[in-house]
């Protein structure tokens, strides 16, 4: 049987395979741990977390709709000072590497947070959460301001050694200038997309299903708008992409690849199937045996236009 | 926790809409709880997308029973599945009823398809315990009380029983509870268990409610079934993981 190489590098990172689980569709880890060995991923992004603890929106928080699902958790999170004295002391017992979600009200919560989790050394890299569409200030408010995306990318990188992904909004209108902006600021990545704002009405006593009234959508509906949004960057931008954004099967991965992805993150399916990663894994290895690839990594931005 | 791919084993409809499926599944059989549920993909496809969340109604062996309601997509699609087909099932889930406490009388409050985990739970309670079942429903159709014993019925509409809902059923029957060692196990619709936690706070009994929330993973990391804590404002509970089972005091209904 000939060798596949599945290993892919995200700037500095190396990971062994593009396989990442994506952040608020795992915990912290510890549940999933339970169907599958945390060890063999690619990585695990974990929950968002912020500088203090956030209750979250009232439910109704979850809403499913056609290929997909509107999500309005809020940020639900526990904080760092319990992410450091809880969470972490778990993910320190897997080799796997851990990716620390960072989302925040304001930019000095951003660098406050990077700063303090600098020294953790089960912490591989960070993603910066400037994205979220669920929460009154911060998130989607950061998203859709490209100088406040660039400030946060460098003050970030000012106080940390680790690579610093940035994770950008498909709901803004050009997703161009913002990975051109993390690019310049220094960031080492930039991962794609976070949800679509979305929201559905009851028509009987025509309110919102959602509390929160909006949600983001994520699930096999937004893939197309994924794959466009990835295809832009890699064309206009020489910064390494991480993919995320409906993907179900190997396949999907494959496809994430061509468009420019040099590594993926599973969210949505996480729920539905939480062996579905392990398994996406050996598929992927499958496949490049198949078809003689020696090196996943060279289907990355293979596209043919 | 397993995810098993289980055969279905026999499906009838008890009433109008109300489905009894049984499924054979060891692994589940073996350690669920009485109060926990399964998280069950009804379909191979994406439609729907989400697992649909089931109280484990009965275990026989190495079989489980789910009871449900046709109500949407999901229910209709599982509704039509045949014997011998498989569903993908994950569970067990949740935390159950805590039965072992110091107490001589069950007793079982159960609105309409909320009387689905209890024929499991009765039958685990009757080996030591002394049960009374108060079980309600819109008319007499809607009173279910498979696998209860010693059922007090009430209908909304007054075709069977008493007419009312549950709570103002027990409180009817205040005179059958009082002076009794007992704790109240309860299901049904969230106006039900609110009315519920009224009354038993006011009257001073145990009580533990079964609850649902909108869910996508059903195991804990989603967080999309908040259940607030009564004691703490900044805290939520979460269904799938803290409950579905919560003693009444510890949550705001
Ligand atoms: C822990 C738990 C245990 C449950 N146990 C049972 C059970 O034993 N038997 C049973 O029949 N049902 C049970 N339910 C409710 C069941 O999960 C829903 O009825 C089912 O998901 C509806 O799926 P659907 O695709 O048919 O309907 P959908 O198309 O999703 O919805 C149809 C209608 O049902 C409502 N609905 C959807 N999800 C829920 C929910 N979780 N709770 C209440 N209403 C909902 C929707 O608002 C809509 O009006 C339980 C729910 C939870 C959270
Ligand atoms: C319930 C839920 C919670 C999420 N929480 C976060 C979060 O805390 N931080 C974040 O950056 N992204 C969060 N996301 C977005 C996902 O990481 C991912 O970008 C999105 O779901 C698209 O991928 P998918 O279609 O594979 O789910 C969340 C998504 C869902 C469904
Ligand atoms: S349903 Fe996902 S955390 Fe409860």
């Amino acid at each position: 049987m000939s060798k596949v190489d599945l290993s892919v590098k995200i700037g500095t990172l190396k990971l062994k395979n593009p396989v990442l689980l994506a952040s608020g569709t795992v915990g912290y880890g510890n549940e999933i741990s339970e169907f599958i060995d945390l060890n063999k991923l690619g990585g695990i992004v974990t929950k968002s977390i912020s500088l203090n603890p956030r209750k979250g929106n009232p439910p109704q928080r979850i809403l499913e709709t056609s290929g997909g699902m509107l999500n309005a958790i809020g940020l639900a999170n526990v904080g760092l000072e319990e992410f450091i004295k809880s969470k972490i002391p778990f993910l320190k017992g897997y080799k796997v590497p851990i990716i620390c979600n960072i989302a925040a009200g304001s930019i000095d919560e951003y660098v406050e947070c990077a700063r303090t989790l600098d020294s953790e050394e089960a912490i591989s890299a960070f993603e910066i959460n400037v994205s979220c569409p669920n929460v009154k200030e911060g998130g989607l408010q950061f998203g859709n301001d490209v100088n406040a995306v660039g400030t946060i990318t460098g003050k970030v990188k000012a106080v940390t050694s680790k690579p610093v992904i940035v994770k950008l909004s498909p709901n803004g209108s050009n997703i161009i200038d913002f990975a051109k902006v993390v690019k310049q600021e220094g960031g080492d990545a930039v991962s794609a997309i976070n949800t679509l704002v979305g929201t559905s009405f009851d028509i009987f006593t025509r309110r919102p299903k959602l509390k929160n009234i909006t949600g983001g959508l994520s699930g096999p509906a937004i893939k197309p708008v994924a794959l466009a949004k990835i295809l832009e960057i890699s064309r206009n931008v020489d910064i390494p992409i991480i993919g995320i954004g409906g993907i179900m099967s190997w396949k999907d991965v494959i496809e994430f690849m061509i468009a420019g992805s040099s590594a993926i993150q599973i969210g949505t399916l996480n729920f539905i199937d939480p062996t579905a990663s392990i398994k996406i894994i050996s598929e992927l290895k499958d496949y490049c045996i198949k078809y003689g690839i020696d090196k996943l990594s060279s289907l990355t931005a293979s596209y043919l236009l | 926790m397993f995810i098993i791919d289980a055969p279905i084993e026999e499906i009838i409809e008890l009433e109008n809409q109300i489905m009894l499926c049984k499924l054979f599944a060891p692994e589940i059989a073996k350690s669920v709880k009485p109060g926990q549920f399964v998280n069950i993909k009804v379909s191979e496809t994406i439609a729907p997308l989400l697992r649909r969340p089931f109280s484990v109604c009965d275990v026989e062996g190495s079989f489980i029973y789910i009871m449900f309601n046709v109500l949407g997509e999901g229910t209709k699609l599982l509704a039509h599945k045949f014997k011998g087909e498989t569903i993908n099932v994950l569970g067990p889930l949740g935390r159950g009823f805590n039965f072992d406490g110091n107490f001589e009388t069950a007793v079982i409050a159960a609105g309409g398809l909320g009387a689905a985990p209890f024929a499991f739970l009765v039958k685990q309670l009757s080996k030591d315990k002394k049960i009374l079942c108060f079980v309600g429903g819109r008319t007499s159709r809607d009173v279910i009380d498979y696998g209860m014993k010693d059922v007090i019925p009430s209908t909304d509409d007054g075709s069977l029983g008493f007419k009312g809902n549950v709570v103002e059923l027990m409180n009817d029957n205040l005179d059958l509870l009082e002076n009794k060692r007992l704790k109240i196990f309860a299901c049904g619709p969230t106006p039900m268990l609110r009315a519920l936690k009224e009354f038993s706070l006011k009257n001073n009994f145990e009580c533990e409610v079964s609850t649902e929330c909108a869910m996508a993973c059903g195991f804990g990391i989603c967080q999309g079934c908040p259940i607030p804590s009564s004691e703490d404002a900044d805290k939520n509970y979460l269904v799938c993981k803290d409950g579905p089972v919560f003693n009444v005091k510890d949550i705001i209904l």
